[in-house]
């Protein structure tokens, strides 16, 4: 039964992304038999073309996309090369769970409230300062450029890199590559560009590009701070395909085919200019420049990186406070008056979307976790050793921009009678859910001492029993902490719940959407701090549980890394 | 077949890997209570050998042979009904079950559960460690683990025991002891043992047949009481 694991596994999560692409791409080029397209045709194309501003839209997009991808990639790597072995690393290490557990949408909220006109941050600068008595009529958080956009990604994706790279440094023989080439004369930080970013760089490709593919093709955190006139790319064709106008899904559709095109030319892109900077960073290394003592690139990457943490805080402290203000005038820089009534109000309409989203989050979790023990514990008896290939087919739903093919999973699930029910809902989580679940689980579990299932074995115990008493206890931080990933992609999933839902779903991130708009701002705090406070809590549990049930066992410390 | 006479054989083993023979046409018999010595350089293939008989090999090697265990020949037998206990370096101590717990965990199913704790405190006094059931195996000392190790691996009723150099971890005071624990309770229970080591001390203190691997595969038998065994050079690193 093992064997069926990985094929079962693809099916489940592939079959949709692949059978979405094809879905999206026959009705951008005119068949969708059920809205009375049945012929191939252009017209798509050539309406989306006709759309005024699609070239801003698309500029809008490309720029923000590269922008918030670079600056995140330099931040990262900044810091690291600047910062190894320092304080400022364990520092940022104990900040990383919190901030990478908030969902997409409460940062850009988070950040909204800081940057806004009426924002935090000109609150603690006025008027003394500013000499604004009133919120400035200025545009900032969103703003024509898209400079909000780019931010609140940054601060999304810094910490999600760093906790990638952080993992590949741990697998590298860092200290010593490090060691030799400082005693060969070289910069802490020239020698870590040099000799280390080489050493992990082949991990971090892979989420690079999938960073890239979603800064290109955000949606919910667009909504709340991109432009709306145009919007950028992916929030435009969203727009499209919520017409009321059933004949607008062509049009629709070719957009998010022109999306995916988007998407796959940029990594094409990133790709070439990996290695021209691979060819002219071997030149650079050949060259034998030795570097500073890089105090002053020490002071830099570690003031960017802090930085990131410190808005990245603020902004979900900015919501807590939010929602507990009775009353907060401006320029004031907390509330004068606060209130539980916020909450108390709100506790009515946020128990459908919060039970909508706890179900479909813990079941989501629990079906990935259950899909990929099948496939680690099938890889390990039945000897099988995956290629890097596969890596590729797990990254795909996230290399492949949502909106490109999310539209022609809600047509699979329309045909299978599936559109609109509990189990398309969690169905289209999973889609996200499971590669962060494998990423999160496949290391440790292949890393477990394979001697301890052999001992166990010819202790007499048979490979089930081996599985549920030896490695799944061991490894009960590790799993808890993939669910807890798990749980916390799927909180913040917007356009899956959006899609797969049909609509007749609400959770508490597409209500925090909805509402970002224009709301009152004590009620979006409730909603959006809510929705962060959920991923914590599972984090919470992840570690809390393991360490509680293992407290008389030290040797299990090991494991807890 | 061979007689129930719980002797472990080995027949015409040749192991191989990627095409190049490690061990080529071994051939052994350990009679019961008998401790036989493999000695070869490392990468020579003698625990990929011990993980073989165990029936746990990784299957990049190439195998051939037969094992035979009191009779049975168990060649293609899965591990867990092989009977065949074995040590490693580490003691491998289940970290998150209790000294007791440990020990349980060897113990045959269907042995009820007034019977299950007295083999364990049983084991715990043999080991000299009377009354240490709820202890966490990580408070122990090197010594104490490698005992009860041992004990576990007992426990389960083995009708062989193979030591994948597990007495190369500890410290030079506490080897002997261990060593020594080690071999009464395998000869005591007339269990077929067979070692893989590097260290000459070891290969004495067994006192049995002594088999050495060579560079090309081939395998050079002597018998117990021929002197201490000589480690070639070659290759030992």
């Amino acid at each position: 039964m093992l064997r069926w694991f990985p094929a079962l596994t693809l099916v489940l999560f592939l079959g949709p992304v692949a059978a979405g692409l094809v879905g999206t791409w026959a009705p951008a080029f005119g068949y969708l038999p059920s809205l009375g397209g049945s012929g191939f045709s252009l017209d798509p194309w050539r309406q989306l073309l006709a759309e005024p501003g699609l070239g801003k839209s698309l500029a809008l997009s490309l720029g923000t996309g590269f922008a918030a991808t670079l600056i995140s990639l330099a931040i990262v790597l900044g810091f690291l090369a600047s910062c190894h072995g320092r304080r400022p690393v364990v520092l940022v290490r104990k900040l990383l769970a919190p901030l990478l557990a908030v969902p997409h949408v409460a940062v850009a909220i988070g950040f909204a409230f800081l940057a806004s006109p009426s924002g935090w941050a000109a609150r603690l600068v006025s008027p003394w300062l500013t000499g604004w008595d009133r919120p400035p009529d200025i545009a900032t958080a969103p703003d024509p450029l898209g400079i909000a956009l780019v931010c609140g990604l940054v601060l999304k994706e810094v910490p999600f890199l760093l906790l990638i790279t952080l993992g590949a440094l741990g697998q590298a023989p860092v200290d010593r590559t490090l060691a030799i080439a400082r005693s060969l004369g070289y910069g802490p930080a020239t020698a870590w560009a040099k000799t280390v970013l080489p050493l992990v760089w082949p991990q971090i490709r892979l989420p690079v590009f999938a960073v890239l593919a979603f800064s290109l093709s955000v949606v919910d955190m667009a909504l709340v701070l991109a432009p709306g006139t145009p919007p950028p790319l992916a929030p435009r064709i969203l727009r499209w395909f919520n017409d009321p106008e059933l004949g607008r899904h062509f049009l629709a559709a070719a957009g998010a085919s022109l999306q995916f095109l988007l998407v796959a030319g940029s990594i094409a892109v990133l790709y070439g200019g990996e290695r021209l900077a691979a060819r002219l960073g071997r030149r650079w290394i050949a060259a034998g420049g030795r570097g500073r003592s890089g105090r002053a690139s020490r002071r830099a990457g570690m003031g960017a990186m802090l930085l990131v943490f410190a808005i990245g805080l603020a902004g979900i402290l900015g919501m807590a406070i939010w929602s507990l203000a009775r009353r907060w005038r401006w320029p004031d820089a907390l509330p004068s008056a606060w209130t539980g009534d916020n909450w108390m109000r709100q506790a009515g309409a946020l128990a459908w979307p919060g039970w909508t989203t706890v179900t479909v989050a813990v079941a989501a979790a629990l079906i990935a976790i259950a899909l990929v023990l099948g496939c680690l514990e099938n890889e390990q008896r039945n000897g099988v050793t995956p290629g890097s290939r596969v890596l590729w087919l797990i990254y795909a739903p996230l290399l492949a921009p949502q909106i490109g093919f999310l539209f022609g999973v809600q047509v699979l699930f329309i045909s299978a009678g599936l559109d609109g029910s509990w189990v398309a809902l969690v169905w289209g989580h999973l889609l996200f859910v499971l590669p962060y679940v494998f990423l999160a689980l496949a290391d440790p579990w292949r890393r477990l001492d394979e001697r301890y299932a052999r001992t166990a074995r010819c202790l007499g115990a048979a490979p089930d029993r081996v599985f549920w008493r030896i490695k799944l206890p061991m490894l009960l931080r590790p799993v808890l902490f993939a669910l807890a990933v798990g749980f916390a992609v799927s909180v913040g999933e917007y356009l899956p719940t959006v899609f797969a839902g049909g609509g007749r779903f609400a959770t508490l991130t597409t209500e925090a959407v909805s509402l970002a708009s224009g709301g009152d701002r004590r009620v979006i705090g409730v909603y959006s701090f809510l929705q962060a406070l959920l991923p914590w809590i599972g984090f919470m549990l992840a570690i809390g549980v393991p360490a509680w049930f293992y407290r008389q066992r030290r040797g299990m410390k090991v494991f807890a890394a | 077949m061979g007689t129930s006479d719980g002797a472990l054989r080995l027949r015409g083993v040749t192991v191989s890997l990627d095409g190049q023979p490690l061990i080529a046409g071994l051939s052994l018999d350990v009679a019961p209570g008998e401790v036989a010595t493999v000695m070869g350089p490392s990468g020579s293939g003698k625990s990929t050998l011990l993980s073989w008989i165990c029936g746990s090999v990784d299957p990049a090697f190439a195998i051939e042979g037969r094992i035979e265990l009191d009779g049975h020949d168990i060649t293609g037998t899965v591990p867990e009904a092989r009977r065949v206990g074995i040590l490693f370096q580490d003691d491998l101590l289940f970290p998150h079950l209790s000294v007791g717990e440990n020990l349980a965990f060897g113990i045959p199913r269907g042995v009820g559960r007034e019977e299950r704790r007295k083999r364990v405190a049983d084991a715990l006094a043999e080991a000299e460690l009377p009354g240490f059931e709820d202890r966490d195996p990580a408070t122990l000392s090197g010594g104490q683990r490698a005992r009860i190790a041992l004990m576990r691996t007992l426990l389960a009723e083995p009708k062989a025991l193979l030591l994948d150099e597990p007495f190369s971890k500890l410290d030079a005071a506490l080897r002997d002891r261990v060593r020594r624990f080690v071999f009464d309770h395998a000869t005591e229970r007339g269990l077929p043992t067979l070692l893989v080591t590097h260290d000459p001390d070891d290969a004495a203190a067994a006192d049995g047949p002594v088999l050495e691997i060579g560079e090309g595969g081939e395998v050079e038998a002597r018998a117990a009481g021929e002197g201490p065994p000589v480690v070639r050079k070659a290759g030992t690193i």
